[in-house]
């Protein structure tokens, strides 16, 4: 068995009655990038947070690094690195100042902490932001900072909570370059997310929606698994065939991109092309290979549409 | 630990010189204050308006009006010839006091220095009691010694009671004032900074990283205070300073007992501040808390009110504020001359107040966020 760098039994976090993280196990194996995916609101955070011994869970055990969370927060503390959603370095401090701060406070001797921030700044592309106050950088510049500041004492777990929610599609593929180093170092890394491309680079990943994990696994699992085949219907006035097709109970869902619309059918109905047949009224039709995207569309919004959140406190 | 101290106050040091709006509440709230309570709350009153009835336009009557200019309380304006016109004069606003000199007042006069029991006073005074301070100053003239309007260096036999004023002879206000404003303007900004330095942090997120490093709370909470302790001198020699240039506040103890108990109010001040930030959810809050702490200090500390007049529970409420006990260290050094030393009290209970605080503070702070 593959030692596992965060393990959780029953993981709860209440914020007075709101259950902002609902029974979570999870067993994240060292040297991989674990993901969280859900939307906004869904405990990603929380969870994070209570894996960092930021908050204590309401209910269910955590160990971390192959020891128990609880008691041994400040010892753990020192093994890992969290990057907040939130930029949380020194808006009024230029980058080095930041940096050497850091340095300090986890004890790393003067002369390693020069030539360790000088390292940083290269290896993040900082060198001619140096002296630059770091409130006024850009998104991703901000971002890279937070990231060297989170990976400082080398840690050997990292925690980014959302890490590229400010920042263009260019520098996060960037980001992501950086991630796989930090792995093939053996920094296994935790990070949150609500994009769909980003998650799919993750070796595991948990789908989380309202503090529930929907389903879990790599992404290839996740589409294999995911109980519904997808297929692109082209042709005209596909808007009241969407409407058609949405009120079947076979359809998990229906979505237009561009000039086609992607249509997924529960797997049980057989296959898929020649169910359609008879609805689409002389369309083309044409099985595609599942996305990420896919898989969340059938783990939460096919529960979310037609119950919404108000109605199970009436029944 | 030292170099996660030291750490903290560089950081704060720098972040303090780039802020231009703290820096600006550094400088500027000890000066405003100073220039207005020095300037506006005055109450030596001089130079009121004033009248004479002069109903027997003699020596005596010119030497006894001679006297009282002599004190400078009452310029005398105007010379009525009756009270009637006095009473309307006062009605009106246009005197705010009127000597009124008898027809006989000479041999009232030599009746009061022989050392008869005063029957009749030598002369009356009118006064427009609307003003509770024009009318309390006049009333300090009533017991004036008429020897030097008889004219007799000393006289003998009349045991008058004397009055022996010791520092600050010339009853200004401001003298008593510029200290008491040191503690008032140290609680105010001392306590708040502390506190928002703190707060702020956890409101902008800072915090969220902070407390997943190693740093431990004392030092964190030393860290915190240390800069403040710079800001705090700077403040002090703010006040003495200009008080001393433009009011003339004279600094009579010596400057290392003033910096000493300065020090000690300083750094419980700063402990306040910390054990607000462990209380208070944002700036705003933190605030409000330093009012409530400030409200106190400014009316029960001796700076408004003297603490021996007090009732009772107020006495007790003020002990517990740090400002009392630096007050009263601040007027016994600036305006008596004593030495930290002889003030082994308050220097023990301000020091005992830090170290509770920062106890406090520290055991409060949590390196958590729920
Ligand atoms: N400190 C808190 N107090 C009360 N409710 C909170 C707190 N933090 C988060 N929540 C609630 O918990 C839920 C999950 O929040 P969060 O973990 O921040 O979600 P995410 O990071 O996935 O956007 C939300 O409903 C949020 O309102
Ligand atoms: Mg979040």
């Amino acid at each position: 068995m593959t030692e596992l760098a965060v393990e959780t039994q029953g993981m709860t976090r209440l914020f007075g009655s709101n259950k902002a993280v609902d029974s979570l196990d999870l067993a994240i194996p060292k040297g991989s990038i674990y993901g969280f995916l859900g939307p906004n609101g869904c405990g990603k955070s929380t969870s994070i947070r209570m894996l960092t011994g930021l908050l204590t869970p309401s209910a269910g055990t955590i160990r971390v690094l192959g020891e128990a969370l609880a008691g041994n927060e400040e010892r753990l503390r020192r093994r890992i690195g969290y990057m907040t959603q939130k930029f949380s370095l020194y808006e009024n401090l230029r980058v080095t100042e930041n940096l050497n701060f850091v340095a300090q406070i986890h004890g790393v001797p003067r002369r390693q902490a020069r030539e360790r921030v000088a390292e940083l700044l290269t290896l993040y592309d900082l060198t001619g932001q140096h002296k630059q106050l770091a409130g006024s950088m850009s998104g991703g510049q901000k971002q890279r900072l937070a990231l060297a500041a989170a990976t400082l004492h080398q840690p050997e777990l990292l925690f980014l909570d959302e890490p590229t929610s400010a920042v263009d599609p260019e520098n996060r593929r960037e980001f992501w370059e950086r991630l796989f180093d930090l792995c093939a170092q053996g920094t296994t890394i935790l990070v949150s997310t609500h994009y769909m491309d980003e998650a799919e680079r993750c070796h595991g990943l948990a789908i989380l929606e309202r503090g529930i994990k929907r389903a879990d696994g790599s992404p290839k699992q996740l589409m294999a698994q995911m109980g519904a085949r997808v297929v692109e219907v082209g042709g005209d006035d596909l808007r009241t065939l969407k409407q058609r097709l949405t009120q079947q109970p076979a359809v998990l869902s229906a979505a237009q991109i561009g000039s086609r619309l992607r249509v997924l059918v529960r797997d049980d109905e057989g296959d898929p092309v020649q169910w359609l047949q008879p609805l689409i009224a002389g369309r083309t039709l044409e099985e595609v290979r599942p996305s990420l995207e896919d898989v969340f569309v059938t783990c939460t919004g096919a529960r979310a549409h037609p119950a919404p959140r108000e109605s199970s406190h009436v029944e | 630990m030292w170099s996660r101290v030291l750490a903290v106050i560089v950081k704060e040091l720098r972040q303090l010189s780039r802020d231009r709006m703290t820096f600006a509440m550094i400088v500027m709230i000890p000066l405003v204050q100073l220039i207005l309570f020095g300037y506006a709350i005055n109450t030596d009153v001089r130079h009121l308006p004033a009248a004479v009835v002069d109903m027997s336009d003699s020596s005596y009557s010119r030497a006894l009006i001679q006297a009282v200019t002599a004190t400078q309380v009452v310029d005398f304006s105007e010379r009525l010839s009756n009270v009637h016109q006095a009473e309307t004069a006062i009605t009106n606003g246009q005197i705010k006091a009127a000597l009124v000199i008898p027809v006989d007042v000479g041999e009232r006069l030599v009746r009061y220095s022989s050392g008869h029991y005063m029957t009749e006073p030598v002369a009356q005074w009118l006064v427009d009691g609307s003003d509770t301070v024009v009318a309390s100053t006049i009333k300090g003239l009533r017991k004036m010694p008429m020897d030097e309007v008889l004219g007799n260096p000393h006289s003998e036999g009349v045991p008058t009671l004397e009055v022996v004023q010791y520092f600050n002879p010339e009853q200004r206000s401001v003298v008593n004032i510029v200290p008491g404003l040191l503690g008032v303007i140290l609680t105010m900004t001392m306590v708040l900074f502390t506190a928002v330095a703190i707060v702020r942090e956890r409101e902008q997120g800072n915090m969220e990283f902070l407390i997943t490093t190693p740093i431990r709370p004392f030092e964190l909470m030393l860290g915190k205070i240390v800069p403040y302790v710079i800001v705090g001198f700077v403040q002090v020699g703010i006040i003495l300073g200009v008080g001393h240039r433009l009011f003339a506040v004279p600094i009579r103890g010596g400057l290392d007992s003033l910096a000493l108990a300065a020090l000690l109010f300083i750094l419980a001040s700063l402990t306040l501040g910390l054990v607000i930030s462990t209380v208070a959810r944002t700036q705003l809050q933190a605030m409000q808390m330093t009012v409530f702490v400030l409200l106190p200090s400014i009316l029960l500390s001796g700076f408004m009110f003297p603490f021996e007049g007090m009732p009772q529970v107020a006495q007790w409420i003020s002990e517990i504020l740090p400002a009392t006990h630096f007050m009263r260290m601040a007027r016994a050094i600036v305006l008596r001359g004593a030495e930290v030393a002889n003030l082994g009290y308050d220097v023990l209970w301000l020091l005992g107040f830090t170290l509770v605080g920062l106890a406090v503070a520290s055991l409060r702070f949590s390196k958590r966020l729920d």
